[in-house]
């Protein structure tokens, strides 16, 4: 939990805040025609952050910090025989390795999504308090307009397939690994290539299915 | 006792083990010798089921361990130790949950008797106060101390090591054969081996296999490997220096 979660926190913050802050200042640009409403500003920060950056792009970015740091661990375990001295045991040692780190998955990164909207809009506000283009009160028009909670709920129904993802695919290149230090390296890029392609084809059938 | 018969192991076309049978003896240490790639890793690992056989039985005194399931082996799993030839401690763990680790597991013991059992199996392999540093603060021969402690907290019957004096110096490496060999007689357990070091043969060696190309080749004790006229063992017993020089004398 503590490797999957908390210590994703920080590099979360950091970008969603920068991203929140440049989607308003994008919009804020390209909204230039005056027969639209300045609180649209807001209202596409909120929409842009609850459909897409928090749960696809920061699922994108944990699957490369936290599903490089899987297979390479569960990787370093296969080539050290560590997996062998578990399988001698008795103990399933797929089950043992891989199946605590989904369920931290499962409950921790939806949290990080939450935390990455919140953040996101935070970022946004920022910019439209120290903004000459837009008011703070029409940011926040912005967000409160046409809020359906199916936004959230639809965020992660996302968020729930991602982290399965961002776990399950590393886990099996690290479990899978053979050889020595250069294969490691090999199934961390490879873990991380695969599940990109993964999250990216899931929030494409997803979108299809739950919003159209 | 440990009685492999017949066993056969292929991976794809390449067939490594060829209808190898062998008798491993309760309270002797019985050693697997070869040259790199001859299979002797492979056998092992069939033995202990990291790996399945294609035809044969390995029956642990008496029983069948290829016939059994994952459930039903387990019982047996419980009663083997086994030493990695790079230790494989846990490296998130420290030296004392790595020991701990299989008790936890299976023993039905209070915490405290867990701790004194630790503790215990630490002192026999002569290390004090190092229960709370990390593998990767420990020297290889300690690693392969703690390796043993871990192999034996569960009271085995059954003690493996692969390469146990691989990678540590020549006074070490006979700290460790003669800690395996006091371990075996003490406790009463079958020990088997693998090695490529003619030093541990002649510390340890009481029943010698020698695997050639996947085949038992031979058979016998350490006195009897240096006498021997067999061309193949002959080679690979005489292949060093001093071998050669002590050969000559």
């Amino acid at each position: 939990m503590m490797s999957l979660g908390i210590g994703s926190l920080g590099l979360v913050a950091i970008i969603s805040m920068f991203m929140g802050a440049v989607v308003t200042l994008q919009t804020a640009a390209n909204l230039s025609n005056p027969l639209l409403p300045a609180y649209l500003i807001g209202y596409a920060t909120r929409e842009s952050f609850l459909l897409e950056m928090a749960p696809t792009v920061m699922s994108l970015i944990l699957a490369g910090k936290i599903g490089s740091n899987i297979a390479s661990e569960i990787g370093t375990m296969r080539i050290t025989e560590q997996i062998d001295a578990l399988e001698i045991m008795g103990i399933n040692s797929a089950s043992y390795l891989i199946f605590p780190k989904i369920v931290a998955a499962l409950c921790f990164i939806p949290i990080i999504v939450i935390y990455s909207m919140c953040l996101g809009i935070l970022g946004g506000f920022i910019v439209a308090m120290y903004s000459s283009g837009m008011t703070i009160e029409d940011y926040i028009t912005g967000l409160r307009y046409d809020f359906k909670v199916f936004s959230i709920i639809y965020a992660m129904i996302k968020t729930v397939f991602f982290a399965f993802v961002i776990t399950s695919v590393p886990s099996y290149h690290g479990y899978y690994t053979r050889g020595g230090a250069l294969e490691i390296g090999r199934s961390s890029t490879k873990s991380v290539v695969y599940s990109s392609i993964v999250i990216l084809i899931i929030n494409y059938v997803l979108t299809q299915l739950l919003l159209l | 006792m440990i009685e492999v018969k017949n066993i056969n192991k292929s991976f794809g076309d390449k067939q490594i083990l060829h209808d190898i049978s062998v008798d491993f003896k309760q309270g002797e240490i019985n050693l697997i010798i070869g040259a790199s790639g001859s299979g002797k890793s492979v056998l092992t690992k069939c033995i202990v089921g990291l790996h399945e056989v294609d035809n044969g039985s390995i029956e642990y005194d008496g029983r069948d361990f290829t016939k059994m399931n994952f459930k039903a082996r387990k019982t047996i799993r419980k009663e083997i130790g086994m030493l990695f030839q790079g230790s494989a401690l846990f490296d998130s763990l420290t030296v004392e949950e790595n020991v701990k680790f299989p008790l936890e597991m299976y023993s039905q013991k209070s915490e405290e008797e867990i701790l004194d059992r630790v503790n215990f199996c630490l002192q026999r392999v002569d290390l004090v106060n190092i229960n709370h540093l990390y593998p990767a603060e420990l020297s290889g021969g300690m690693q392969k101390r703690v390796g043993i402690a871990r192999a034996i907290a569960l009271n085995p019957s059954y003690l493996f090591c692969d390469e146990p004096n691989s990678g540590l110096d020549p006074r070490t490496g006979i700290v460790i054969d003669n800690l395996i060999q006091e371990i075996t007689q003490e406790y009463n357990i079958t020990t088997i081996a693998v090695t490529h070091d003619m030093n541990s043969v002649m510390e340890t060696g009481e029943n010698i296999n020698f695997i050639y190309k996947g085949k038992n080749w031979w058979n016998g004790n350490k006195e009897d490997v240096l006498k021997t006229d067999n061309e193949e063992l002959n080679d690979f017993v005489y292949s060093s220096k001093i071998m050669q020089k002590f050969r000559n004398l």
